[in-house]
């Protein structure tokens, strides 16, 4: 009985110490030499392994990290500068900073803007249903409202509004990693600076037909008029083909456009106040007029006296505006 | 014409749906399940009726409550699990343990791996097996059934049992058949003692005529498990007829009709290809022999298919269709 | 004797010709036509004429873009209003030459007696030439430019021409009316297009559900062999009614028992499929100096009153062709350009037709709504019905999973978007959405491989040259 216990636990131990050495051999022979940096800058990574910065993971990422002579090719998304401090010091590289981004909709097409003219009864996928027609609304731009973006997003932070029918981004979970961009075949998803304290303009429409066709397919629509454009004083917004777009480089959210907007298309998210539209308005009408009769009076003037254009007193209005 | 719909092609679709392909597997078990009541009477009836409706209660309640989705019970897949399942029962067990097999064929082996569709293994025979190996007694011992119309019943074990038996004490297979007088026309028309779905050869063999003139199935699985148990008992039976039993007899006894006709030919459980069918039934034809000639047990249908089972998406990968303008 | 038909998959759908007795008639003039700039497959063509122009019918209005490319004719005679976009069936913007009609004045070497001109021009390179100047392109469907088609590689030649009166889809009978009414017309063009591409055999192969279109070719085909050799060599074939039969990968194998290989043109394997419409717009392009100006449109549906096989100028609004015959029915949910199986569904209305336009379908909502999405049950009907031999439900797993690589070795390239997997689906799985989209997916990666393969093969020509 005895021996036969020894018995046991020898021949148990013995195979178990021979399995480990073969076990360890193996893993000498096998050994893969990495640059022991790739794990460490893998494991600043927030480890979604999103694909947001272009690169497969964040193993992928690391690996070109390391190998790469500065950090200009590289930027994760989801950790921000945050991330990429850490990255840069372990790497020992310089880094500049970027602004925060956020993935804006641009689409306000709600179900009750935008009425439906077809009924879709194909997949439930916005790739499919774009290649198959324009849309089941007059607007061939719009959204579609097959939720792709939201299958895209690996954080959780799209949702579709079943009120309005178009996706709903989350700030606070937004990484902007880019995949619902990629996902959306209308190309309607763009990612924008967050902004200050997350204030933004944007013009939610990406309608590129002319107007009049434009409204009948939907009241929230931009109609591309140029109204926006004019009313900027910052070179901020370009319309073309019948789209306006804002430069968020350029633009001081002011607001203006935004009010002046006939359609609505112009939206500002994130301000604290409500905007006076009326105020706003009056205010800009003003402007322009008096703009107007400088340069009534300017050609009337003889050549050659500079006049003098109206440009610093709004803006000191409308710093007042958003820190109010 | 209110709005214009708007869809990719086709535009037309088959009226083939899984509901219709379903019934259409009921409507050919409907043969079976009648000679079976015929000749078992009324506690088949109540077996069949308690298999039914304990696998649709089942899925109800699973996908219902558990998996809180739509009620597939409109697809008739539970109550075709629930026929195949009472026909491989004896017209003798219990209710509690015909409630104990649906619960295992619908819960274990179809709703954990996802519902319809997704399980590795047939569920009537999951539950049939989970039966046989936790109470033999039930599912090995016939008692002397009455006939729904006074039709003749013999009490006694299974053909393929008594002769697996007489073999060990030692007798011969020709010895053993005579003294117990089994005929080919008797397993034809009406056989002598076993589950249900067992009695009617030629009932089963009518079902599996209207599955393939209804296009359910194609008929390569069925033959090919026929073919290998007739071809491989041909050979040993030649090599010693007193050892072992003759083709026709392992064509026509146990399950193997009601399991290469109905069970093996299971959309989910069985390969996709032609190709890879062939092999499955090949597999098939031949465990079920050798479990019948060197098991322990008398009979290997569901054990065969059971294993089969799982080579299954072996075979999908290994074996595909033919394709265009390929080699 | 066994019916012939292609060796792999396929389905029958019900035929629903129910349109067949309806002769090819004539729809008026509308009173403005919209005719677009890209009709074909190719580059767009670019337009030569202006705003305020007068165009006669059978001008050209638009010359090849590129050599993938057709010249556009006008259908009708009148000005020339703008030119610009327009929304198309599918509510998508397009080039449209939109022409107001002033009467019916064509150009003056139109020939429009109807006389059949049977004598065949010697020289094969003037053929081509005048089918290139009359804007033909493939009526089967794809609209794929005929002259080029006719232009075989260099180092290909063609052993067999096949004339595609199959007609497979449910429903179209605009083919088989043409072949009943306007067959000598379809024969000579089959002899041009066989002088054209110097082959000495043509099949001209129908489907066994239209007896009356075989017997009347039959005749034709036999009376006109006595008209000179240039008739010699073409047969009638009849095949068994199988969809899709009219596909070009389909028809070959049926015809020839043969199969092109993936990626490769029918040429390769010897042959050129055309449509029987091709062949009498060939016929009208040679022999009478008519370009393609009009096509036949089956319209029809078990919902819509007034069944009818018309002839229409390119470019009618279909809302003109559908008010012509009653107007939209109540009871249709769908209107479909072309049959249901590999049709287009229309979203406006105020589209205009366009040279590949065969059919309007009207289905009722009962007859083609899709049914609720259920689990696979791995039934295999998908893989049977696969024209290609694909195997559609691994493929839709494999899209939704993404993985390109294995979709690439199971050949979802090769798909035709026939529709048989999605027609046959017990499950109302939406296989071929999802593999159609797998499919552009696959390609747009073979073609930049292909590309960099290319680009990299001449980058090492080159150092090697230095």
């Amino acid at each position: 009985m005895t021996t036969t216990i020894i018995w046991t636990i020898a021949i148990i131990s013995g195979l178990g110490l021979l399995l480990a050495l073969t076990l360890y051999l193996v893993a000498q022979r096998f050994k893969v030499v990495e640059d022991p940096r790739i794990e460490l800058v893998e494991k600043a990574m927030p480890g979604a392994n999103c694909g947001g910065c272009g690169f497969a993971g964040c193993h992928a990422f690391a690996d070109s990290a390391v190998k790469a002579p500065n950090l200009d090719n590289h930027f994760c998304p989801v950790g921000g500068n945050e991330t990429m401090k850490k990255v840069a010091e372990i790497l020992g590289y310089e880094i500049k900073e970027k602004a925060p981004m956020v993935a804006v909709v641009r689409c306000a097409g709600t179900c009750a803007a935008r009425p439906k003219t077809s009924e879709y009864d194909g997949s439930v996928s916005c790739k499919v249903k774009a290649s198959l027609y324009a849309g089941d609304t007059g607007c061939a731009y719009g959204c579609l409202g097959c939720g792709d973006c939201v299958a895209a997003c690996k954080f959780g932070a799209l949702s579709m509004d079943p009120e309005t029918g178009l996706p709903v981004v989350d700030e606070e979970k937004c990484t902007a990693c880019g995949a619902c961009v990629k996902a959306c075949p209308k190309a309607i998803i763009e990612l924008r600076k967050k902004g200050p304290r997350g204030m933004r303009e944007f013009v939610s429409c990406v309608n590129k037909d002319k107007g009049p066709s434009v409204k009948k397919a939907c009241a929230n629509a931009c109609i591309g008029c140029g109204i926006c454009q004019k009313t900027c004083t910052h070179d901020a917004i370009t319309v073309e083909n019948n789209v306006a777009y804002i430069d968020f480089d350029k633009c001081k959210l002011c607001r203006e456009c935004e009010a002046m907007c006939p359609t609505g298309a112009i939206h500002g998210v994130n301000f604290p106040k409500p905007l006076d539209k009326d105020a706003v308005k009056a205010r800009v009408q003003e402007r322009q007029k008096k703009a107007r009769e400088a340069a009534a009076a300017a050609a009337a003037k003889p050549v050659g006296e500079p006049v003098e254009p109206p440009v610093q007193e709004p803006v000191v209005l409308k710093k007042e505006e958003s820190n109010g | 014409m209110d709005k214009i719909l708007v869809s990719p092609n086709p535009h037309i679709h088959s009226k083939t749906t899984t509901a219709v392909l379903m019934r259409d597997v009921v409507i050919a078990l409907l043969p079976a399940v009648l000679v079976s009541v015929v000749f078992y009477g009324w506690k088949e009836l109540f077996v069949l009726a308690v298999s039914v409706i304990s696998c649709m209660a089942i899925e109800y309640l699973i996908t219902r409550y558990c998996l809180k989705k739509a009620s597939t019970l409109g697809d008739w897949s539970a109550a075709v699990t629930g026929i195949l399942l009472a026909l491989n029962l004896p017209s003798t067990t219990p209710w509690w343990v015909v409630f104990l097999g649906a619960l295992v064929a619908i819960g274990v082996a179809k709703m954990t791996f996802g519902g319809l569709g997704q399980n590795v293994f047939n569920p009537a025979l999951v539950g049939r097996v989970f039966l046989l190996i936790s109470f033999p007694t039930y599912m090995t011992h016939w008692e002397i059934p009455q006939g729904l119309f006074g039709v003749d019943a013999i009490s006694g074990a299974t053909p393929l049992g008594v002769i697996k038996e007489g073999l060990m004490q030692g007798s011969t297979v020709p010895e053993l058949m005579a003294s117990h007088g089994y005929s080919y026309s008797q397993m034809l028309f009406a056989n002598i003692g076993g589950s249900a779905g067992e009695a009617c050869a030629i009932a089963i063999l009518l079902g599996f005529i209207y599955l393939l003139v209804r296009k359910v199935i194609k008929p390569w699985i069925t033959l090919s498990i026929l073919g290998t148990v007739a071809a491989v008992s041909c050979v040993f039976w030649l090599a010693n007829p007193a050892q072992f039993t003759d083709p026709l007899f392992n064509l026509l006894s146990g399950g193997l009709l009601l399991g290469a006709c109905f069970m093996a030919t299971d959309y989910v459980t069985s390969p996709m290809s032609t190709k890879g069918g062939i092999i499955f039934g090949v597999g098939i034809g031949f465990i079920t022999l050798m479990i019948r000639y060197f098991g322990s047990y008398p009979e290997g249908v569901s054990f065969a298919i059971l294993i089969m089972n799982s080579t299954v998406p072996l075979l999908n990968k290994w074996f595909h269709q033919k394709k265009y303008g390929r080699a | 004797m066994a019916r012939r038909t292609f060796s792999i998959g396929g389905v029958h759908p019900a035929d629903s010709k129910i349109s067949r007795d309806c002769k090819l008639e004539y729809l008026p003039i509308p009173p403005t036509v919209y005719i677009a700039l890209s009709q074909h497959i190719g580059a767009p063509a670019k337009p030569v004429v202006a705003v305020g122009d007068k165009v006669k019918a059978g001008q050209v209005i638009a010359e090849p873009g590129a050599f993938m490319s057709a010249y556009i004719h006008s259908s009708v005679s009148g000005t020339v209003k703008s030119i610009g976009p327009r929304k198309d069936l599918s509510g998508n913007n397009q080039m449209v030459v939109e022409i107001a009609v002033e009467g019916d004045e064509w150009m003056e070497n139109i020939d429009r007696a109807d006389n059949l001109v049977t004598s065949i021009p010697d020289d094969p390179k003037a053929i081509i030439e005048k089918i290139k100047l009359g804007g033909v392109v493939g009526l089967g469907g794809a609209t794929f430019p005929t002259h080029v088609k006719l232009s075989p590689p260099p180092g290909k030649t063609c052993e067999m021409l096949i004339i595609n009166g199959c007609e497979c889809e449910p429903y179209l009978t605009s083919d088989f009316r043409t072949l009943l009414e306007k067959g000598e017309q379809v024969v000579v063009g089959t002899a041009l297009i066989k002088k054209a591409l110097g082959v000495a055999k043509a099949t001209i192969a129908i489907e066994d559900n239209k007896p009356e279109a075989i017997e009347h070719i039959t005749k034709v085909v036999e009376t006109l062999k006595a008209k000179g050799p240039e008739y010699s060599g073409i047969e009638v074939l009849s095949l068994m009614k199988k969809y899709p039969e009219g596909g070009e990968k389909q028809l070959i194998d049926a015809v020839m028992h043969r199969q092109v290989k993936s990626g490769g043109l029918p040429i390769d394997v010897g042959a050129v499929v055309d449509n029987v419409c091709t062949a009498l717009a060939v016929y009208e392009a040679v022999q009478k100096n008519k370009p393609l100006i009009d096509n036949s449109v089956t319209v029809t549906g078990e919902c819509f009153p007034k069944q009818a096989n018309l002839i229409v100028r390119v470019g009618t609004p279909l809302n003109y062709v559908i008010d012509y015959l009653g107007g939209v029915p109540e009871s249709a949910a769908k209107v479909i350009s072309g049959g249901p199986m590999m049709g287009k569904s229309i979203a406006n209305l105020e589209a205009a037709t366009m040279k590949g336009t065969g059919g309007l379908l009207f289905l009722t909502r009962e007859q083609t709504k899709r049914m609720p999405e259920s689990s696979c049950i791995r039934c295999g009907k998908c893989a049977d019905a696969c024209p290609m031999g694909l195997e559609p439900f691994l493929l839709n797993r494999l899209a939704k999973a993404g993985d390109t690589d294995a979709l690439e070795a199971n050949a979802v390239q090769d798909c035709i978007m026939c529709g048989c997997c999605l027609y046959s689906c017990p499950a109302g799985i939406p296989l071929l959405d999802v593999i159609s989209q797998a499919r552009g997916q696959v390609m747009g990666i073979m073609r930049a491989r292909a590309a960099a393969a290319k680009a990299a093969a001449e980058a090492a020509k080159a150092s090697a040259g230095s």
